[in-house]
């Protein structure tokens, strides 16, 4: 098997040595840059198949390298970031970011979210029939959802909620990325809305919806499915 | 208060007013000189001097004494219209005048001084004395967690062939947890300084209240363990337009405050709801309660009570109402008559109720 190539872009000598131990172990082959500019060079080199990024970079903004990095770079990058700043983290995301973490972070998160970016990218779930998440199972050609082999009801926006996140399993949507998706154009400040389908969705799929493990809240940003 | 500030600010309006209050004196006393005779009028003028020198400064006291010297001298003294002085005991009088008016200033002014000094060695002997805490409970509530890990990774280093593998394990879970505290301190300092800095822009966004405190109960699970948490949501809570970040750390350092502060076996009790526009959390213990007298000054910086044991930098309410206030809210805190201390977080906001966003019909998808 060939081992997925991951770039680690942050100016901390410590933090690209700790990753790169821990990316190792696990299999993957990194690559490493101290700067912006080094990372863009490197990349264009040899492009990798993911990209770790940190936004607090000392020699370019990483809010712009990640838009540099999206004029010709498909592959998922995922932004490290100091500062749980929610604004910067949805902006990232609207730029193209696959996906965050705020440091500090445990390892384990790093690995999920990596293993998950990986999959999402190497398969376009776009043309799936059918979607299964533990114990879900979406049917997308008869438009059936069963949890546990047990079909259960939805309403058609419900549904197409559930779709949307099941096709993104793993990644985090931004509340304005699912506003826009579902109900158009002009119903990006309506997150009133997302949150009452989200609590439906989870009164009907979760075994507790008040500690759902499904769909998942990220604090200010949006919701994760898994 | 605030109209002294205001006049020891601007000097010129000093000499404006205090010129114009002997003036006004001076015309009244005119008025009735022939009933009141002018040696009267001389205490009346110097109490008005004596007066005006407790709030002025020295220049204008100066000013203004010797302008009502002169006052007293051309329309009371005899001749009057000239500031001739006919008999020697006037002359007396007026010379009397002149320098108890004036030392009258000078002194008034000088004890002001003294005071201003008094004062100010006191509030930097405060502020030191803050400092000093600062300086104690932070060195602690960091460096407990620094050197855990240090420790750990020496003991590993050094030593970690005659460790047994469950010991190893043990200690990796100190240096884990030690990371997290000292994260969690840092957090709380930032936090402190975004409260200091007077600047937080709030991110208002519909929050489910609910959810949140499920959240804050989960990621607190550890601490929480040996206590008994009681908490129905209410199902027809409304969303509430509130900044949901500043809002878990409220929630986040009162029920970790709770957590921490009472016995074993506390029951804490937590309702939310809906009063008025306000969005209403309530964190009721049964434990020992709050001592009467530190009810409100528990919000203050650096506020610990003595007889606990385990630290906290003492920032954590402090920050919590600082991100109350931010909202203009506020969190009341009082002792219960059947025992223990309850929160209540009371922060406006607009609600949106979920009944009233229109649902799409439920469509079968399940038996097709």
């Amino acid at each position: 098997m060939i081992k997925p190539e991951i770039l680690v872009i942050d100016d901390e000598p410590q933090i690209r040595k700790l990753l790169r131990i821990s990316l190792e172990s696990h299999d993957y082959k990194v690559s490493e840059a101290q700067n912006g500019r080094d990372g863009l060079i490197t990349a264009a080199n040899h492009p990798p198949d993911l990209v770790l990024l940190d936004i607090g970079l000392p020699d370019v903004n990483g809010h712009e390298l990640l838009l540099e990095f999206r004029q010709w770079f498909s592959k998922p990058i995922i932004m490290l970031s100091v500062q749980n700043e929610e604004r910067d983290i949805v902006k990232a995301l609207d730029n193209g970011a696959t996906d965050y973490l705020s440091k500090p972070f445990r390892t384990g998160e790093l690995l999920a979210r990596i293993r998950s970016s990986l999959r999402n990218s190497q398969q376009d779930k776009q043309n799936y029939s059918v979607i299964t998440c533990e114990d879900l199972k979406i049917d997308l050609i008869s438009r059936t959802i069963y949890k546990n082999l047990k079909p259960i009801k939805l309403t058609s926006t419900e549904y197409n909620l559930l779709v949307l996140f099941a096709k993104n399993e793993g990644k985090v949507l931004t509340h304005q990325y699912i506003l826009k998706e579902i109900w158009g154009v002009g119903y990006q400040s309506e997150t009133q809305y997302l949150r009452v389908y989200v609590a439906q969705l989870r009164k009907k799929l979760e075994d507790n919806p008040n500690n759902p493990k499904h769909l998942i809240t990220e604090s200010g940003v949006g919701y994760r499915f898994q | 208060m605030r109209v002294y500030k205001k006049i020891q600010k601007y000097a010129g309006y000093q000499y404006l007013i205090g010129l114009g209050v002997i003036s006004i004196i001076g015309t009244i006393c005119y008025i009735f000189s022939d009933l009141i005779g002018y040696h009267v009028v001389a205490l009346l003028l110097l109490l008005a001097v004596s007066i005006l020198a407790i709030f002025f400064d020295i220049l204008p006291i100066l000013v203004i004494a010797i302008f009502s010297a002169l006052l007293w001298n051309f329309f009371f003294i005899p001749p009057k219209f000239t500031y001739y002085v006919g008999t020697p005991q006037d002359v007396l009088l007026f010379t009397m005048y002149f320098v108890v008016a004036i030392m009258n200033g000078v002194f008034t002014t000088k004890i002001r001084k003294v005071e201003e000094k008094v004062r100010q060695r006191e509030d930097r002997e405060k502020t030191l004395h803050l400092y000093n805490t600062l300086l104690n409970s932070l060195s602690h509530e960091l460096k407990t967690p620094i050197s855990t890990m240090i420790g750990v990774i020496d003991i590993l280093r050094e030593s970690s062939g005659k460790l047994r593998e469950e010991q190893k394990k043990e200690l990796l879970e100190e240096a884990a947890i030690a990371g997290i505290r000292l994260d969690r301190q840092v957090n709380n300092l930032l936090n402190m300084s975004r409260v200091e800095s007077g600047i937080i822009n709030l991110q208002l966004d519909w929050c489910d209240i609910n959810e949140l405190i499920f959240k804050v109960l989960k990621d607190n699970s550890s601490e929480g363990k040996y206590h008994h948490i009681k908490f129905e949501p209410r199902e027809d809570l409304p969303y509430f337009k509130i900044d949901r970040g500043l809002m878990e750390t409220i929630l986040q350092n009162i029920i970790l405050n709770a957590f921490q502060h009472t016995p074993q076996e506390t029951t804490i009790r937590i309702t939310a709801a809906e009063e008025t526009g306000k969005c209403i959390v309530e964190i009721a213990d049964n434990g020992p309660g709050f001592p009467e007298k530190s009810l409100k000054s528990i919000f203050d910086k650096f506020q610990r009570l003595n007889n606990f044991p385990a630290g906290g930098t003492g920032l954590g309410l402090s920050i919590s109402r600082g991100f109350a206030t931010a909202h203009d809210g506020e969190i009341i805190l009082t002792n219960l008559a059947q025992g223990g201390a309850c929160f209540r977080i009371l922060i406006p906001a607009d609600t949106s109720y979920s009944s009233e966003i229109k649902n799409d019909k439920t469509r079968d998808t399940g038996n097709r």
